[in-house]
């Protein structure tokens, strides 16, 4: 390896090249991070110089890979809302359900399981994505650690090789020590490139699961029109309030119309009383005239709404 | 010998496993160029069991440069192979 370095990256393209047979993998891999390393070693002329600029770079990239891991957790967060709204979304469905199931609406129950069942599919999927968001971030995390001890490292014997030695001298210990860490910063570079490939899938597919959510298809009450059993629901139960309404209002002229009757027997005013509550639907038309004040406001905002 | 696992960080390993490292990595080789994914994961997996289990972790402000670079435990075949070309996956 300590030959193939000195030769340089040709070198060490030709000598992959030609053993590539009986190398292996770990060789080859190995190899083409030490001619990345090479190539930038060849560049510099004086290689006290090579310290300075290799530490700028090695900078940049703490920055690089400590923005890939707020990346990262960004989307681990919008991962996560999306589970809590599907969630949400799934109990209501279910408690649809239940109620369609008490007002002995099957076709509406199952209607809604249905949709239930979607929610929870997509909710598995963004579980499997918020465990793979979850590891990206705990390795780029533990990369940033080890690349930051392997810089304060460096910065160190960088001091010292530049305090100590010739240009001539320096060379061996600046191969060693820009090898070590070129080698750290290509296998950095590597995993914020797997991870930024990765979280630029998962953002592809939350974006699909929020425009599913936007369409309506996994609906609830809160897509107001969109959701017919919600609305099915909630003429049902309106029409049964409509019916308690009625059978109240009922019983309570059934209670009154004795004592009227009553009255009326014991005055002159019979012939008055019956054709006032046998006529109450014949006279609905004329409802409007006789009950305004209670009725008027209400009606233009029905209207609106 | 000091083996990097890719990813994950580098080991310290005695010499005496490196027949056994050769003989998986020969398996891991052989794997990609028959274009068997399910026999490369099962290879490259024994091979970083092996380098864990045997290996001794280096601390982390070490600069020393590995002797062996492997990919890392996720890694699908074409980024392996990716990883082998100049361009590859590997920045810089």
């Amino acid at each position: 390896m300590i030959s193939a370095r000195s030769r340089g990256l040709m070198a060490a393209k030709m000598s992959m090249k030609g053993t590539a047979a009986r190398m292996g993998v770990m060789k080859r891999v190995s190899l083409v991070f030490k001619a990345k390393a090479n190539k930038a070693l060849d560049k510099m002329e004086d290689p006290r110089e090579t310290l300075d600029y290799s530490y700028q770079r090695q900078l940049e990239l703490l920055t690089k890979v400590r923005r890939g891991v707020a990346d990262v957790a960004t989307s681990r967060k919008r991962v996560e809302l999306q589970m809590n709204q599907l969630q949400q979304q799934s109990n209501k469905l279910e408690d649809q359900a239940r109620k369609a199931l008490g007002m002995g609406r099957e076709d509406l129950a199952r209607g809604a399981l249905e949709r239930k069942a979607s929610a929870q599919g997509q909710l598995n999927d963004l579980q499997v994505q918020y465990a793979q968001l979850q590891g990206e971030e705990e390795k780029l995390t533990v990369a940033s650690q080890r690349l930051q001890a392997k810089v304060d490292a460096f910065r160190t014997r960088k001091e010292t090789i530049k305090a100590t030695y010739t240009a001539a001298e320096a060379q061996t210990r600046i191969n060693e020590a820009f090898t070590g860490i070129s080698e750290e910063m290509g296998d950095v570079g590597m995993a914020i490139q797997r991870a930024e490939d990765k979280t630029a899938q998962m953002q592809a597919r939350a974006g699909a699961i929020d425009e599913l959510m936007a369409s309506g298809a996994l609906d609830d009450a809160v897509g107001g029109q969109r959701d017919d059993i919600q609305s099915e629901l909630d003429m049902m139960s309106a029409s049964s309030d409509v019916e308690n309404e009625l059978s109240r209002l009922k019983g309570e002229i059934t209670a009154a119309a004795p004592k009227q009757l009553e009255g009326g027997a014991n005055g002159n005013s019979q012939g008055a009383q019956a054709p006032q509550a046998g006529a109450q639907a014949p006279q609905g038309p004329a409802q409007p005239a006789s009950i305004p004040a209670a009725d008027r406001p209400a009606e233009p905002q029905d209207g609106e709404g | 010998m000091i083996v990097r696992i890719s990813g994950e960080g580098q080991f310290s390993i005695d010499d005496a496993a490196t027949a056994e490292l050769n003989r998986l990595d020969s398996e891991l080789e052989a794997a990609v160029n028959r274009n068997d994914e399910a026999a490369f994961t099962a290879a490259l997996h024994g091979l970083l069991d092996q380098v864990r289990a045997r290996g001794s972790a280096l601390a982390a402000d070490t600069l020393e440069p590995s002797d062996l670079i492997l990919p890392p435990e996720d890694a699908s075949m074409d980024e392996v192979r990716e990883m082998l070309t100049e361009e590859g996956l590997i920045p810089g």
